[in-house]
């Protein structure tokens, strides 16, 4: 099939089994992020997920045999061009999709990849990360929640901090330290169940009032000994490779979060426009027009990125690039959007704001956060240097 | 629209890339300014280029051309960025080409278009008025007495303005300055009485003139397109004038970049490379950033021109746009990052950003192509 049946049969498809509601901008409370106990504030969304999920296009590229679509990149891409086309909404969310599949595709035994590939896929199982701690950061490697070889089992003593909605996830994907001899070449990945006894998740409130992040405690917990992915001490490897997902996700993720308030454009047109429309304070139109066309370009580079990937020369280094700028690009958008709607954006709650002007409010705030989790922008910016620059310690 | 080139771009760039390596390194450029050359340009490398098909890339084959298209031009300007090679390929092969093939009545086509693919006669567009780029602005009137239109009127900063055989003039037949209605092109021969031309140094040695026409008398035969109707016909040109001079801005931009990336990785102070610094390694982290994103509108927009696309304006202004902005950070950044070498003639750093500047201005920078892209956007 060509890329032009695909897109053609894609959209048709689409527009069969795609309910309307489902073709709205998201709120982020009604985002699906599944689990043993999903959440569906909308009725058609279990319909719309139930849809996707029968095409295997949650995880669009992933294997058939473990619940994905098999699509090619390109495919992939179309795909999502043609979501985008419709305004579907993203069906399921998640680290399971995102961060966890694409290492235990590579990494994972076979009986891994059965076990955990097609419950993800479903939205069967919610996944949460184990990276931060208190003391490991930016340097992530000096994390120090310790895993213990017990012959039957590992014993896990520890803990997490900034796990994102791990007071909701089933499993964890977790770094531990397996060797305290040696800093990067100590460090395991492990799986286990959020059930397990001695795992708690205690909620942070953040500036935004929301609660997305846990500190997360790990005590005398026992880990089958099959739970562990790749080799011993060689979860560095796997964790730099995941930091890579995690970025194109973030990056996603707050284009999406940003997605459901409007276009800055939109935004300066409705506080500041003249009657046709046109911004009339020239200092923000060329703020809002530098703004829009950042975007513009950004969005070229991801279609050139995923075409010269597609056509094997693929860029390295890119997703640290993504991450950087999207994120960036993210908080610079609500920033004009605060500068264009002045007070009538900055309501906290209550009479006085409509629900748009509230939202953006609290996804300004939010916004922060992009920059920061899954390795700030100083060190995105360092990775480029060294792996795509060539710059030296 | 595809984001990849082809393999016959892709051969064509390498091309064009030992070409002016060799052939008009950066060296030529300097040696042209040092000497105060006439043309400001090396004919003998003129002609091989127009050889090589590169004169007559955007002219239909059925006049000798190679009609390869501006993705093609856009990989031959980026080439000649990257050494600063002073040449016709903008006046002539990217923005007369395609007006004259556009807009050119069929005994226009036959008489020009074979000679400008051959490399035989050089063109101009005479189109500014003022120090900044103003299409609207134009106030050089022509104007009908008995069966002739008479030119009474100055133009500035001219490309190629005094080294052009025919000059492609922008004269007001109707309206008033401010408005883009009442422009007429004109074809006007450069030894026509009443033209004079002063050739102006620019701080990038690169050609330009001013061009003064006092009662400039032409035929009917001398009008480009329609009476009045010049801007419709000028402005695909000036877009495709943005997209390819944002490929030389993107090759210029990408080799100043990386000479600053290979000074970083040399030169040591403290006992370690520069490059090992935090507070330069995240800036080279971010120029490579403004970069990508610059090469990604830079093609979007050629391609955009090729397959007449209805948003290629929009694309055109945001390749040139972003192209200004990258020039403007990455020649100033190169300068810094180079120290004290990056401040002496004999380096050619400071060259980089001498052609940046003026190449910012022309048809317009980055404000001009913001305001322009919101204006088509509808705020």
């Amino acid at each position: 099939m060509t890329l032009d049946d695909f897109r053609t049969d894609t959209r048709a498809w689409l527009d069969a089994h795609c309910p309307l509601s489902m073709r709205t901008p998201m709120p982020e409370e009604e985002r699906v992020w599944g689990g043993r106990q999903p959440v569906f504030r909308q009725p058609d969304s279990a319909v719309w997920l139930t849809h996707m999920v029968g095409r295997g296009w949650t995880v669009p590229t992933w294997p058939t045999e473990y619940g994905g679509g098999g699509l090619t990149a390109a495919e992939a891409m179309v795909l999502k061009e043609e979501m985008q086309r419709l305004e579907c909404r993203t069906p399921l969310f998640g680290f399971g999709i995102s961060m966890l599949g694409p290492v235990l595709l590579k990494y994972g035994t076979a009986q891994q990849k059965a076990a955990h590939l097609p419950k993800i896929a479903r939205g069967e199982i919610r996944w949460c990360q184990g990276y931060s701690e208190p003391g490991a950061g930016s340097d992530l490697a000096s994390l120090q929640t310790k895993c213990e070889d017990q012959g039957d089992h590992w014993r896990v003593n520890g803990q997490k901090v900034w796990t994102s909605y791990a007071h909701l996830a089933d499993w964890i994907f977790c770094l531990v330290r397996t060797d305290t001899n040696t800093k990067h070449g100590g460090i395991s990945f492990l799986l286990f169940d959020m059930a397990s006894e001695g795992v708690e998740a205690r909620p942070i409130k953040l500036i935004s009032g929301a609660s997305a992040f846990c500190e997360t405690f790990f005590t005398e917990v026992r880990v089958p000994k099959d739970q562990l992915v790749g080799r011993l001490n060689d979860g560095w490897t796997i964790a730099k490779e995941l930091l890579q997902h995690e970025r194109g996700m973030i990056a996603e993720i707050g284009r999406a979060i940003g997605a459901t308030v409007p276009a800055v454009d939109v935004v300066a047109q409705r506080y500041l426009g003249d009657a046709d429309g046109r911004i009339g304070d020239p200092v923000l139109r060329d703020a809002v027009a530098r703004h829009v066309m950042d975007d513009h370009a950004f969005q070229l580079t991801l279609r050139r990125a995923a075409e010269e990937s597609e056509a094997g020369a693929a860029n390295g280094g890119l997703s640290s690039m993504f991450k950087y700028y999207g994120t960036e690009q993210n908080k610079r958008k609500f920033e004009l959007i605060l500068k264009c709607a002045g007070h009538a954006v900055l309501g906290w709650e209550g009479e006085g704001f409509d629900e748009p002007a509230l939202l953006a409010c609290r996804t300004w705030l939010r916004s922060k956060g992009n920059s920061i989790e899954g390795g700030t922008s100083e060190i995105q910016l360092n990775v480029i240097a060294k792996r795509v620059l060539g710059l030296p310690d | 629209m595809s984001m990849v080139l082809n393999d016959e771009q892709r051969m064509l760039k390498a091309a064009a890339q030992d070409f002016f390596a060799t052939r008009l390194p950066v060296s030529v450029l300097r040696h042209l300014r040092d000497t105060q050359d006439a043309d400001g340009f090396d004919r003998a490398a003129w002609r091989e280029m127009a050889a090589l098909g590169w004169a007559g890339v955007l002219v239909p084959e059925a006049h000798g051309g190679a009609d390869f298209g501006y993705v093609g031009l856009g990989q031959i300007l980026e080439e000649a960025g990257r050494t600063l090679a002073a040449s016709p390929l903008v006046a002539t092969a990217l923005i007369a080409a395609p007006l004259l093939a556009s807009a050119g009545s069929a005994a226009q086509q036959n008489r020009l278009l074979g000679a400008l693919a051959a490399g035989e006669r050089l063109f101009a567009l005479a189109l500014d008025e003022g120090p900044r780029h103003a299409p609207a602005q134009t106030a050089l009137r022509a104007s009908a007495v008995d069966d002739a239109l008479v030119l009474n009127g100055a133009k500035h900063f001219v490309l190629d303005g005094h080294v052009a055989d025919e000059i492609i003039v922008v004269a007001r037949t109707a309206g008033a300055p401010g408005s883009t209605a009442g422009l007429t092109l004109l074809l006007v021969p450069a030894n026509t009485p009443g033209l004079s031309r002063t050739r102006v140094s620019m701080v990038d040695s690169r050609n330009a003139a001013h061009l003064e026409f006092r009662d400039v008398k032409l035929g009917a035969d001398a009008m480009l397109g329609a009476l009045h109707a010049g801007y419709a016909q000028l402005e695909p040109a000036l877009d495709g004038a943005c997209a390819g001079l944002a490929a030389e801005m993107l090759g210029s931009t990408q080799e100043a970049f990386e000479r600053t990336l290979a000074y970083l990785k040399l030169r040591q102070q403290f006992g370690v490379a520069i490059g090992s610094f935090q507070a330069l390694k995240h800036r080279a982290a971010q120029m490579l950033c403004e970069i990508e994103l610059t090469r990604s509108a830079v093609l979007a927009a050629l391609v955009a021109l090729d397959e007449r696309r209805a948003e290629a304006p929009l694309l055109a202004s945001l390749a040139k746009a972003k192209a200004c902005d990258t020039a403007e950070l990455v020649s100033n950044e190169a300068v810094q990052m180079h120290g004290g070498i990056g401040m002496t003639d004999a380096g050619e750093t400071g060259l980089f950003l001498k052609r940046a500047r003026v190449a910012q201005q022309s048809f317009g920078d980055a404000g001009f192509h913001r305001a322009r892209y919101a204006r088509l956007q509808g705020f």
